[in-house]
């Protein structure tokens, strides 16, 4: 069990969650949140927005029963915390233009992926897409670990960017606004390769039980292991 | 692990009566990182076809009150991946090694029975009680003549020990484990999921592909229970129990209806390592009622 340090509404049915765990996680990564017994019967699969050695903080979104109940949550109480699972993002040494695109809560593993890129490499460019339906969210955060932070309203995050402009491009949200950007890479003649974390339904999360499985390009993949985190080509490119 | 907990099925020493469900624990090479499977009873593979197969397109998962719908549709590697890739490691674990074998057709079940004759397993679970195939599956395990047919064509050619996986949407469950003895099954296993359904009322549609799904999980408890003592009271030869167990209280419940052996599935999702909580609290509560074994509760109602 991991002891949570904080848990702050940030309005719009976002929250962030940051909790006590010595870990190992890298961006991309996900754990499986579990602060009740039996019910509800799944555990939730949340992205890693921050770790570091000693804490992992998540920004979620209520939208169900399971983040309902970890919206109550407060400081002090206990959180379990299985993970980090999946391949997360991959690393891009000689990348000098990174993109990161974002819609709705799949903004999440961004803040992580962007401030590591930095740290790794602090030569490179990172820019930040970031869409919303509402009010965003954590942007001042977001414009800390980023060079350029482009932000959506209502809108296509999508058309917000020029996958020409970039040497790699990374895409967490829905599958809808993967696949456009996907389709606009294509279309565009970007040379940088596409990254996208998918967020299909889990129950396992460890890839014992196939229900999140994604059609590839070498057949079907596991998305809780051999992912979340697949090149576009692979899971959009016979499409 | 003590002696208490020791039983046999069907000739075969289990270390302890708790085994893990088909379809919820892969091959168990992802649970092993969380704990030793060679700790438990036995292992049930993930359904396996004679060939691989993709599986269902669409939303695989959705949850319920207490239970979980599933519509995987058997997607796997194939037997002979299975018996490459996975059967050495599995039975290098020293736990009863049991595979779960499906079919699309009785060709596809007898193909898969022999290839598995060649191979070193502990017990073959013949899976008729998948709902989630449009053919095959399900549908020859819910009358118990049609069953008669696949469980006596697989009986004749399978060398292994042989149970049978019997779905709670049969006509009559009693009878479908009585046709399984007579036609010289090994033993039962009961229950597999409940059809059941779930509809997306935004998009006015079935959330699933194949519009019914395989319910799990506790909501099913209860009437899987029923089930085990009902069949446990009609056959002689022995019944694997399940139907949402999550708890050792659980087990025991199944164990005392008429269960030799107990598998848990779907609370393998809530806790990675539920199934060592279980046989820890099954052992416990045999010494403090002060039972020597647990077959002393064996079919007590």
């Amino acid at each position: 069990m991991a002891k949570i340090l904080g848990n702050r509404a940030l309005g719009e049915n976002f929250y962030l969650l940051t909790a006590e765990q010595e870990n190992s996680a890298r961006r991309g990564q996900f754990y499986m949140l579990r602060a009740w017994e039996h019910y509800p019967v799944l555990s939730r699969p949340i992205s890693v927005f921050d770790a570091d050695g000693g804490t992992v903080s998540f920004l979620y979104k209520v939208v169900g029963k399971g983040t309902e109940l970890f919206s109550t949550l407060k400081e002090g109480q206990e959180i379990t915390l299985d993970g980090p699972h999946g391949n997360g993002f991959p690393a891009l040494p000689d990348k000098r233009r990174i993109a990161l695109v974002g819609g709705g809560v799949g903004i999440a593993p961004l803040y992580l992926a962007a401030r590591t890129y930095k740290e790794e490499n602090p030569a490179c460019t990172v820019d930040l897409y970031l869409g919303f339906s509402g009010q965003p969210v954590l942007t001042r955060e977001f414009e800390a670990v980023a060079d350029g932070t482009t932000v959506n309203v209502g809108g296509f995050v999508t058309d917000d960017i020029d996958p020409c402009a970039y040497d790699a491009i990374l895409a967490c949200g829905p599958t809808p606004m993967m696949r456009a950007l996907y389709r606009k890479c294509t279309k565009s003649g970007a040379k940088a390769p596409l990254y996208v974390s998918l967020e299909n339904r889990m129950a396992c999360g460890i890839g014992a039980c196939l229900v999140c499985t994604c059609k590839t390009d070498l057949g079907r993949k596991k998305v809780c292991k051999d992912g979340p985190v697949f090149l576009g080509s692979e899971v959009f490119g016979d499409e | 692990m003590s002696e208490r907990l020791k039983t046999t099925f069907a000739g075969i020493p289990f270390k302890n009566p708790v085994v893990l469900a088909s379809g919820t624990c892969g091959f168990g090479r992802e649970l092993d990182e969380y704990f030793d499977i060679g700790r438990l009873g036995g292992i049930c593979s993930k359904g396996l076809l004679s060939h691989p197969h993709g599986g269902n397109e669409g939303i695989r998962v959705w949850e319920t009150p207490s239970g979980v719908l599933n519509s995987v549709g058997l997607e796997n590697p194939g037997v002979d991946a299975f018996i490459r890739d996975d059967l050495d490691w599995v039975n290098a674990k020293g736990t009863v090694n049991i595979v779960n074998l499906g079919g699309h057709s009785l060709q596809d079940y007898l193909e898969g029975a022999e290839k598995l004759n060649g191979a070193k397993l502990d017990i073959l679970e013949l899976n008729i009680s998948c709902p989630n195939v449009k053919s095959g599956g399900m549908n020859f395990g819910t009358k118990t003549e049609v069953a008669r047919e696949i469980v006596r064509a697989v009986r004749a050619v399978c060398r292994h020990k042989m149970t049978v996986k019997l779905s709670p949407n049969a006509e009559d469950i009693v009878s479908l484990a009585r046709m399984c003895e007579e036609e010289g099954a090994d033993g039962v296993c009961l229950v597999n999921t409940f059809l059941g359904m779930a509809i997306d009322i935004q998009k006015k549609a079935p959330v699933f592909q194949n519009v019914y799904a395989g319910l799990s999980g506790p909501a099913i408890k209860p009437i899987a229970l029923r089930m085990v003592h009902q069949v446990a009271k009609a056959v002689h030869i022995p019944v694997m129990g399940l139907g949402g167990i999550s708890t050792w209280q659980d087990a025991v419940e199944f164990i005392m209806a008429g269960a030799a052996v107990v598998q848990v599935g779907t609370a393998t999702f809530m806790k990675p390592d539920v199934s060592m909580d279980i046989i820890d609290g099954m052992e416990r509560y045999l010494e403090e009622n002060g039972y020597g074994n647990v077959e002393e509760i064996r079919g007590i109602l």
